[in-house]
């Protein structure tokens, strides 16, 4: 019997129907009345994985988020634009592998390309340090932003990083200016930005490439002030409480959304993008064309007013009694 | 620090964080909160702060009517809407910044300053919306912005994802400050970390920080749990910053004033 390995703990139940449909599956198995069997199994397989998928809880969002299947920015790349042409450095630094830039093909449209990546081999998730940018990725995303707000090509952003790098060289080379400065820059650059979660969100290390006029997340994603493994540790003192963490933090599509945090979710195929890349690569590229048609209309005095007032707008405070929202100031 | 020596008032001797040395308190006191043995910079409080950078009584607070609540329902070794309660209780104060107008050597700026005694010093939506409410202000009156950050903190946890935001929400505002020409000086002040270095903490056309201040973006203990390796003597210290770049001056507490009179000075505002 094939066992997926390393498979999720709650995926269990579905590996164990998979494992029986392969079996019937075998020629060797067949027999009158096979067929109407693999039937049930496959309506069984579908249901469990729904009943599993719909009540996920924040921290089985974080390991489906996690998976090793999961699409990366790399995957999306190819599945969902026409042509990709990849742009290196930061020309100060280096070339950071945890942030890939480039040119591509959305259907007609040209656009600049930022996302984080986090390998698949081995050797390509240590060489991108597993999705952790340094200072020199956030500034080679900014610089490639600039070229095209000056070359008029809308950018899209795909976010998917545990967090910025926690390291020695990243804090030497001023990792709290370079997300810093790009947040600063994104919410003027005259152009349409779109930023997708596709992953994990994964505190300032995703704002870094997270500031747009449109902030969308896939279903099982998360997007949160810190990890839950790093709050866990600050405030209950041990990573054993992730789990615990995960739940406090609020952090699940639907959380962001009742938030006002982002604009979109988009629905993952049954059992999560992993099952099914080019589904979601199918759905996602939907989205994108559609979302960059609707920015495209809007003139940039328009376009950046908006983007401004969207973030100015976040956060939920007491004043003079009442729960508000923050609210826009008349310019 | 709870048990005293008999015979010594409580208040009168405290010991020094730096050097370990008893000092008297009314000496570091005078001198602004440091150490007269090893030039130590104690934790001042806010209130404290605006005492010794803007002339006397001219400090005039704004938005103070803004109360942070508890939209996660936050619940960690204690309720969120408990720990605000004590700690508004504690510090005197209603949030970790305290925003507002005043002088320094008779120019009136935009002022406003983190408190490290309230939850970290920590960015959650009230810190945001009065850091961006009074940039937007600076704006529209063409004032100079001084912040002085102390938040070992960053983004505050409680409030989740709402405090990350308050870091794109004051940095777009202080944009269009710098879009409009406004002059904006950034002090860092022991500690400045997390979110707050990275975001409005490090958007100052100028940036001063206090000797040997504890300044970056993970904290010491994140990047030692996850290199496992011993981190340099001096590391994410105001020097080792100045050493790489990020920082302009490096300003003792008693000239804090008077460097900022000067920057202002030389910018024509």
């Amino acid at each position: 019997m094939e066992i997926p390995t390393p498979g999720l703990a709650f995926e269990q139940p579905i590996y164990e129907l998979e494992a029986r449909l392969q079996q019937l599956l075998r020629p060797e198995n067949h027999r009158p009345g096979v067929e109407e069997e693999i039937r049930k199994l496959r309506r069984e397989l579908a249901e469990t994985m729904k009943h599993i998928y719909d009540h996920l809880s924040p921290w089985e969002t974080v390991q489906v988020a996690r998976h090793k299947d999961r699409p990366h920015s790399g995957d999306y790349l190819a599945l969902v634009f026409d042509e990709f042409v990849e742009l290196h450095g930061d020309r100060k630094f280096g070339d950071d592998r945890a942030v890939v830039c480039g040119f591509a093909k959305l259907d007609q449209r040209k656009v600049m390309v930022i996302g984080h990546e986090k390998g698949r081999t081995y050797k390509e998730r240590t060489a991108c340090y597993f999705g952790c940018a340094h200072p020199e990725g956030y500034r080679k995303a900014l610089q490639k932003m600039r070229l095209a707000a000056k070359f008029d090509l809308p950018i899209i952003c795909f976010i998917d990083t545990p967090g910025a790098y926690p390291g020695i060289g990243a804090e030497e080379r001023g990792q709290a200016w370079a997300i810093a400065e790009n947040m600063y820059e994104m919410s003027r650059l005259a152009t349409p930005i779109i930023c997708v979660i596709i992953g994990e969100g994964g505190s300032g290390g995703a704002l870094g490439i997270g500031v747009g006029d449109r902030v969308a997340v896939l279903q099982h994603s998360w997007y949160s002030v810190i990890s839950p493994e790093g709050c866990a540790g600050i405030l209950w003192k041990s990573h054993e409480y992730a789990a615990r963490a995960a739940g406090a933090l609020r952090f699940t599509a639907k959380d962001l959304l009742d938030f006002g945090v982002i604009d979109t979710v988009l629905q993952e195929p049954l059992g999560g993008a992993h099952r099914d890349p080019h589904q979601m690569a199918t759905r996602l590229k939907v989205y994108l064309v559609k979302t960059l048609r609707e920015l495209s209309a809007l003139d940039r005095t328009q376009l950046l007013q908006e983007r401004y007032e969207k973030f100015r707008r976040m956060g939920v405070f007491l004043e003079d009694t009442a729960p508000t929202t923050a609210d826009p100031t008349p310019t | 620090m709870k048990r005293q020596k008999r015979g010594v008032p409580e208040g009168l001797w405290q010991r020094c964080p730096g050097c370990q040395e008893i000092i008297f308190r009314k000496e570091a006191e005078r001198r602004l909160g440091v150490c007269p043995e090893c030039d130590y910079h104690f934790y001042v409080s806010a209130r404290e702060r605006i005492r010794q950078v803007l002339d006397e009584g001219t400090f005039e607070e704004w938005d103070m009517q803004l109360r942070p609540t508890d939209p996660l329902e936050f619940v960690d070794k204690k309720r969120y809407a408990e720990r605000l309660v004590e700690e508004q209780a504690r510090t005197g104060l209603t949030d970790a910044a305290l925003t507002g107008t005043g002088m320094i050597r008779a120019r009136r700026v935009a002022f406003g300053v983190t408190d490290s005694a309230f939850i970290m010093g920590s960015m959650g939506s009230v810190v945001g919306e009065r850091l961006t409410r009074l940039i937007e202000r600076s704006t529209a009156e063409q004032l100079p912005l001084i912040i002085i950050s102390g938040s070992g903190g960053g983004a505050r946890m409680h409030e989740g994802i709402l405090s990350l935001m308050q870091m794109a929400k004051v940095s777009a505002a202080l944009a269009r400050f710098d879009s409009a020409g406004g002059l904006f000086i950034s002090v860092l002040t022991n500690p400045t970390m997390g979110g707050v270095a990275a975001s409005f903490a490090a958007l100052g056309d100028f940036v001063f920080a206090e000797p040997r201040a504890l300044i970056g973006f993970a904290g010491p203990r994140t990047i030692k749990a996850t290199l496992r390796i011993e981190l340099p003597k001096g590391f994410q210290t105001s020097e080792f910053l100045l050493e790489h770049g990020y920082i302009d001056r490096i300003v003792p507490r008693s000239k804090l004033k008077s460097e900022i009179a000067r920057t202002i000075d030389y910018c024509g505002k």
